[in-house]
């Protein structure tokens, strides 16, 4: 078996079983916690609102979303009569691929990592963007009034909170003198970057709230006023896509912030890879229970806030961090 | 100068509400899990209304069969409300006494107008049926049924 295993290897090269591993790790971390948010999500909601959420699928409801997803896999995929019908399809599965990208980057421990490039987070950054061409293509595409105003609110959006993403990201990158995640992750070992950029790391989690169009900022969305916004169109499996997509850029954000300011894998007795996990997930936990605080921001209030607030902080901050660092 | 305390102000608005909520995610829930458990019936509640039983004779219920409850009813709700002189009894005992719980709208007109407080409101909240018939009672047949469990 071993012997067997050894010689495929060999054959094939390293790098290629490296990285088909490494995707084949990524789909189960992905689907996995797709499933695991979206029961987490239903849970929190319902203890925050003093209701229990599910319990009657599985133990404690665990196994609702798999009863759900089983739903959405088995519905018919309606296309509405007049959709522009290329961008209509190509929409969730443009979704997905920036999603399946940014994991290939995070350092889930020392050396679990599918590959280390040496300019990682520009990778991340680069193909997150892509998440709003996906949605702006769905929403032109869905024929659809409410789909076009999502569609037109989310591009305004991220570039509005792109800019102090990318800002906020800069000092540590200064800091750290590296764009690879890994060497930002070693780089935190004596001390976390939060300690030394409170203020960063305030605006970057503000900036991928907006980015990851939860609430306080799910303008695109906006249930109560856009019905569904961009996905209004979209049912069974592609409406899941979106979904997916979804609550893995929730991880995926969450985890870049672990990696840039509260030292990614390490800490003390546990293996790293459980330390990286525990604290994605506590972020996680903060933007779930922010959904269930914030009510929605006005269209006008997200533009203001960022363009007058957050650019000119987080440019400050830059400013401040780079003269330091030069004395 | 005005910027920065607004900033400050909302920021720590913000902090107060994720406290509020942070707060209820910890205390217990509220709900009641309904086909699991059953709610509390408040002593108020008014479904419709069920003969008392005569203190004296399990038996018989406290009607004397007058029909002020059927004179008084608005909506012409009760109907057949009947009843015979048993042997060596004083009073009439009831033996049919029809609700149609369709048309009622419990206000009450029956319970307040009898002279010997024989009817009261039941805590039956959740009644169900196929078909209108289900819901005329025989509230005598009823109260036969209760006395058996009692």
């Amino acid at each position: 078996m071993c012997d067997t295993i050894i010689n495929i290897v060999n054959i094939v090269g390293k790098e290629v079983v490296r990285t088909v591993v490494g995707l084949i790790g990524v789909f189960i971390v992905v689907l996995g916690n797709a499933i695991m948010l979206t029961w987490t999500e239903r849970k929190v909601a319902g203890h925050i609102q003093r209701r229990i959420g599910p319990k009657e699928v599985g133990p404690f409801g665990l196994l609702q979303s798999f009863a759900d997803s089983v739903k959405l896999l088995g519905k018919e995929l309606l296309t509405p009569a007049n959709v522009e019908k290329p961008l209509y399809y190509l929409a969730p599965t443009l979704i997905f691929v920036p999603v399946l990208v940014t994991f290939v980057v995070i350092p889930f421990d020392g050396f679990l990592q599918v590959k280390d490039i040496n300019t990682g987070i520009l990778v991340i950054l680069a193909f997150s963007s892509l998440t709003v061409l996906s949605i702006l293509i769905g929403g032109w595409g869905s024929d659809n009034k409410y789909s076009l105003i999502g569609a037109v609110r989310s591009v305004a959006q991220n570039i509005a909170y792109e800019i102090p993403l990318l800002l906020s990201l800069l000092p540590i990158i200064f800091m750290a003198n590296s764009f690879s995640l890994r060497d930002i992750a070693e780089a935190q070992r004596g001390v976390w970057f939060v300690v030394y950029q409170p203020i960063a790391f305030l605006i970057f989690f503000v900036a991928s709230v907006a980015e990851t169009n939860r609430t306080p900022f799910d303008l695109p969305e906006a249930e109560s006023e856009l019905v569904a916004g961009f996905h209004t169109e979209y049912s069974g499996m592609r409406f899941s896509l979106f979904f997916l997509a979804e609550y893995t850029n929730m991880f995926i954000v969450s985890a870049i912030a672990v990696t840039f300011f509260l030292g990614g894998y390490q800490g003390p007795v546990l293996p790293g890879v459980v330390w990286f996990f525990i604290k994605t997930y506590a972020l996680v936990f903060v933007l779930l229970w922010f959904r269930w605080t914030f009510p929605r921001v006005r269209f006008d209030q997200l533009l203001n806030f960022s363009w007058k607030i957050l650019i000119p902080v987080s440019f400050l901050n830059l400013l401040v961090t780079g003269g330091i660092l030069k004395i | 100068m005005r910027v920065i305390a607004d900033i400050v102000k909302g920021a720590y608005s913000l902090i107060v509400g994720m406290g509020v909520t942070i707060r209820a995610f910890f205390s217990p829930v509220v709900t009641c899990q309904y086909p699991r458990e059953t709610v509390n019936i408040s002593p108020r509640f008014r479904s419709h209304t069920k003969l008392v039983g005569d203190p004296e004779n399990p038996d018989r219920t406290k009607c004397i069969v007058c029909g002020m409850c059927e004179r008084n009813c608005p909506s012409h709700s009760i109907k057949k409300v009947e009843g015979e002189k048993k042997e060596g009894e004083k009073k009439k005992t009831a033996t049919s006494y029809i609700l149609d719980f369709t048309t009622c709208s419990q206000c009450g007109m029956c319970v307040e107008s009898c002279p010997v407080d024989a009817l009261e409101f039941s805590d039956d909240y959740n009644p169900v049926g196929s078909k209108r018939e289900d819901f005329h009672y025989d509230l005598v047949k009823e109260y036969e049924k209760r006395k058996k469990t009692i």
